[in-house]
């Protein structure tokens, strides 16, 4: 990787609040998202979905469906047998269901049809029998029932994944506390609610054997790959085309269902077929927030020095693997990121469940442990008489150091994010002085800029960026950088546009087609301004260094002088001595022949070498702080959140517009979370799979949010620019917590605190019991014990007695 | 019965081959193309199919295209002219007040709806206003901050909102 070298300096666009590159084509209607799409010839395809949550799949027949007028095609699990999955570890998933079906909503088989009424009406004419098997719909249930085994695979009965690792040595670390204390906490599932539903169109063309799939999704290089092997077709026979996407915080990172039933029905008729979901059909494609149980126990110097932590945590993973072997390493890799704990154990378990598969949404696999462990200091700082703030403060990491869990932290303006809440809330004056009723809450965070490791093993880059200049100066750049709404396009404009002296809208993107554009991992992880930044800055600095040497001998300039400005090349010493950028491209054109680079980028080597050391590692991690205030009735229990101010360590803002946007979007995800989201279940079914059910915050309860960019500088990230898309929304949800808890003196130790459970708190606080809802054991599990590994040099020299 | 039905949208008539059960958002989107409009959950609930009938937000999701004729339907295709943005949808660029754009067609037009009726509305009434449009990317923060932003230039500008109208 080329060695940045841009500090100090004038940006040309870097910085400046401008327009999104497709703002135009959005705000006007001519955006074009799958479905809007159509083909000649084209089919609707439908998919006919379980009404049992566990059960054996005795016959599926299709006759009677095929009979109906307009119906072309239909398929069961036997024609779509192959098991795929996005983790080379977890390939547990059917585009139909072949001998079982897992939850409610799985799909049995799917048709095509000439219009969608056709294949609405078909698909109810589709005949299946099911055997029922006792279903498992939550944690507790599946570890206590082994039998009959959701799964045929996993350790052992319903686990499906474990971790136990020690860094350190605990026991050693809580001899030494002054204090120790222990807390249990529930995470609730939630679901990411894109308001875009998912849809495919599919197309095989026979002749020339391949596949073009146009999805709404966000990461086509693994769907790729996955829909090849469910398709039995060589990788080079399928092409994946990502339109314009409606929202995907996650929740269409998955291969899906729909995506591989499309493919196979237009490869039977040779037919364009298109599925669109349903929006009760998203709440079933899920792969959202896992409902997660934690326990946390933290040893503790008198004066607030952290001196050891273990976290337990129980995830419910619902019925298949998804990113669930991420998820649950993600609960304990961020804790250390933000406070320093010498000694620290981490445990955890994912299991079954026949619910709709639990993934990654927004945060991934970390919102629930950093509440949790928020939520936990503010009770540990209330009893050493500390102010909550200041507990953090005497824990925090700095720049420059190795965690015990062998994370590298590189910038880190934790500090500074703290200090800026603290002062615009006015903290230390109103925090505990406020009436009965209105509360402040206090929280910290870290996040990864783009996860270290591929999810598939490789020694390839992880980002890939094709530029090309024409002679007319039009700048096109290539990439798989897949915008979901983060503002990717805009970011690799502008990150190209700085360097060769244009405006972002300059710049011609073609994006996210395996056909055209080379490789980058998908939108996931905040990986994509970094690593696709690094990867498009090294591209543009290399065609601006031929344009610089045509310029150079054309105008008998000294290279050194030349900079690319206001959509010129001119001699910075005198600046009349110059050319257009399209003159520019014409001399270079010249002298070197077609003007194409490239540029690539692959993330540092991770320095951990234990089992589960690849999930944690990240080039660089942003660090948020949140103060939250709230109003609370104690005769309704109704939360009304008022204020949130948020502070986040950006590195570098490319567009502050845009970086506004990432944090204030965190704020309404994690409000949902925090008050009233949850992806629960009555029964075997989905509570409610639609908008009047699932509540999400609209308007009407939005708070203000107060933004604060702290700026640090970061040498792996092009222009210092980190992520701002996930990291915000961690701290948010558990300083709304501990803001109801300075508000009604009672602790609601379960999320969401819907005004039942915050009343519950209270009514318990009347019969003079602790003031606190939330679990209170945790299920029946013995983790094995921990994996000991030694920690970084750095903290056995620190251990050494002076 | 299936009949044809004489549809006005962005000020151009249409004849359409209509069954009763057909919405207007059907056929907009799949009768005369014009796909700006989107779709949520075709149950009346997130307000993603919002177009003007006669000037006034509606759900196209929950109207049946055989009842409309008289009526004319604005969509976001009949927003912008010549193609110049209008001044509600510059707003929201220069606002960045949308992100994936989904909604961003049922938030223009609902802004326009407003500031066409109210051209110096409070911060309640322009919550009120795009409260029946769900935004799962924004916060709303941004998109607040455009219907102001639009209603002062409308008012500088003295240009009327009400295009293909």
């Amino acid at each position: 990787m080329r060695v940045l070298k841009e500090r100090e300096r004038v940006w040309n666009v870097v910085g400046q609040r401008l327009p999104r590159v497709d703002g135009w084509a959005k705000v006007s209607g001519r955006a074009q998202y799958t479905d809007d799409l159509s083909l000649p010839g084209m089919l609707f395809g439908k998919l006919v979905r379980s009404t049992h949550a566990h059960a054996k799949l005795v016959s599926v027949r299709l006759e009677r469906a095929l009979q109906l007028p307009g119906v072309v095609a239909a398929i069961t699990g036997r024609d779509v047998p192959v098991r795929y999955s996005v983790f080379p570890v977890g390939q547990d998933e059917t585009a139909l269901a072949v001998d079982k079906v897992r939850y409610v909503g799985e799909p049995v088989a799917a048709l095509a049809a000439v219009d969608p009424y056709t294949a609405e009406e078909a698909a109810r004419l589709v005949e299946v029998e099911y055997e029922p098997l006792p279903a498992r719909m939550d944690l507790e249930e599946a570890l206590r029932n082994p039998e009959p085994r959701i799964h045929e695979y996993g350790p052992f009965g319903n686990v499906h994944r474990l971790a136990s690792l020690e860094f350190g040595d605990v026991e050693v670390g809580f001899a030494e506390a002054d204090h120790v204390r222990e807390d249990l906490f529930f995470y609730e599932g939630s679901t990411h609610a894109p308001l875009e539903p998912h849809s495919a169109l599919a197309w095989w063309d026979p002749g020339a054997r391949k596949l073009t799939l146009w999805t709404s999704h966000q990461g086509p290089h693994y769907l790729h790959r996955g829909l090849a092997k469910a398709l039995g077709l060589e990788e080079h026979q399928v092409r994946v085309v990502v339109p314009a996407v409606g929202g995907g915080f996650g929740g269409k990172l998955d291969i899906f269902h729909h995506e591989v039933c499309a493919a196979k029905l237009s490869m039977l008729t040779g037919r364009p077929v298109k599925i669109t979901l349903t929006r009760e059909e998203v709440f079933y494609a899920h792969r959202g927030r896992h409902p997660e149980l934690l326990r946390i126990r933290t040893g503790v110097k008198r004066d607030g020095r952290i001196t050891a932590m273990h976290v337990e945590a129980y995830l419910d993973g619902g019925a298949y693997c998804s990113f669930g072997p991420a998820t649950m390493l993600y609960a304990g890799t961020q804790q250390p990121v933000t406070y320093r704990i010498p000694h620290y154990r981490f445990q955890a378990v994912r299991v079954f469940t026949n619910k709709p598969p639990c993934g990654p949404k927004r945060g991934h696999g970390t919102p629930q442990a950093r509440c949790a462990l928020e939520v936990h200091l503010d009770k540990l700082s209330e009893e050493l008489g500390l102010d909550p703030v200041e507990l953090r403060l005497r824990n925090l990491t700095g720049p420059n150091e190795l965690t015990v869990n062998w994370l590298e932290i590189t910038s880190n303006g934790l500090r500074a994010c703290i200090e800026k809440v603290v002062e615009a809330s006015g903290w230390h004056e109103r925090r505990g002085r406020l009436p009965y009723g209105r509360g402040l809450g206090f929280a910290c965070s870290a996040y990864l800029t783009g996860a270290g490791g591929s999810i598939y093993y490789s020694d390839m880059p992880h980002s890939e960026v094709h530029l090309r200049v024409d002679r007319s100066g039009g700048v096109t750049v290539y990439t798989m950088a897949t915008e979901i709404g983060q503002g990717s396009a805009t970011a690799v404009a502008t990150i190209v546009a700085e360097v060769l002296g244009l405006q972002p809208q300059d710049v011609s993107l073609v994006t996210s087609d395996t056909d055209l554009t080379p490789i980058d991992l998908g939108s996931y992880s905040s990986r994509v301004t970094l690593m696709v930044g690094n990867a498009a800055y090294e591209a543009a600095c290399r065609v601006r260094d031929l344009l610089f040497e045509a310029v150079a001998e054309r105008l008998q300039v000294p290279r050194s002088r030349l900079v690319a400005r206001s959509r010129r090349i001119f001699d910075e010493a005198n600046p009349q001595v110059g050319g257009s950028f399209a003159q520019a491209a014409q001399w270079a054109e010249a002298r070197f022949g077609c003007l194409a680079t490239s540029g690539s980028y692959r993330p540092p080597q991770k320095l951990g070498t234990y089992k589960g050391s690849g999930v944690g590692p990240s080039p660089a991690y942003t660090f948020s702080a949140c103060v939250a205030e709230v109003q609370a009735d104690p005769e309704t229990g109704e939360v009304k959140v008022e204020r949130v101010w948020v502070a986040h360590d950006i590195g570098r803002a490319l567009n502050p517009v845009l970086v506004e946007g990432q944090v204030e979007g965190s704020v309404h995800m994690a409000l949902g979370e925090a008050l009233m989201e949850e992806q629960a279940f009555r029964k075997e079914l989905h509570r409610g799979p639609s908008w009047l059910d699932y509540k999400v915050p609209t308007v009407y309860e939005m708070p203000e949010v107060i933004t604060f960019l702290v700026e640090t500088e970061e040498p792996r990230a092009p222009f210092s620019a980190k992520e701002v898309g996930q990291g915000p929304l961690l701290c948010v949800v558990p300083a709304i917590l501990n803001a109801i808890a300075d508000a009604l003196k009672v602790r609601v130790d379960e999320v969401p605190a819907t005004p039942e459970r915050v009343l519950k708190a209270l009514e318990e606080q009347r019969k003079g019991r602790t003031g606190r809802v939330g679990p209170t054991k945790v299920p029946p599990f013995s983790f094995p014990p921990p994996e000991r590994v030694p920690r970084p040099q750095s903290w056995e020299e620190a251990a050494q007695p002076a | 019965m299936e009949r044809v039905v004489r549809l006005r949208v962005n000020g151009q008539e249409h004849r359409v081959l209509v069954p009763p059960h057909r919405t207007l958002l059907e056929v907009l989107r799949e009768d005369l193309g014009l796909v700006g409009t989107k779709h949520g959950c075709e149950l009346g609930e997130c307000g993603i199919c919002t177009v003007l009938v006669d000037g006034e937000p509606a759900l196209s999701c929950l109207l049946l295209a055989q009842e409309l004729e008289g009526h004319e339907v604005t969509t976001v295709e009949g927003l912008a002219t010549d193609g110049q943005l209008h001044p509600v949808q510059q707003a929201f660029v220069d606002s960045g007040a949308l992100q994936c754009g989904y909604c961003t067609p049922a938030m223009v037009l609902v802004t326009k709806a407003l500031l066409d009726r109210v051209p110096e509305p409070s911060g309640e009434q322009v919550r009120e206003a795009v409260a029946g449009v769900f935004c799962r990317c924004t916060g709303y923060v941004k998109i607040l901050e455009a219907v102001q932003a639009a209603a002062r230039r409308l008012r500088e500008t003295g240009r009327p909102s009400g295009c293909g109208s």
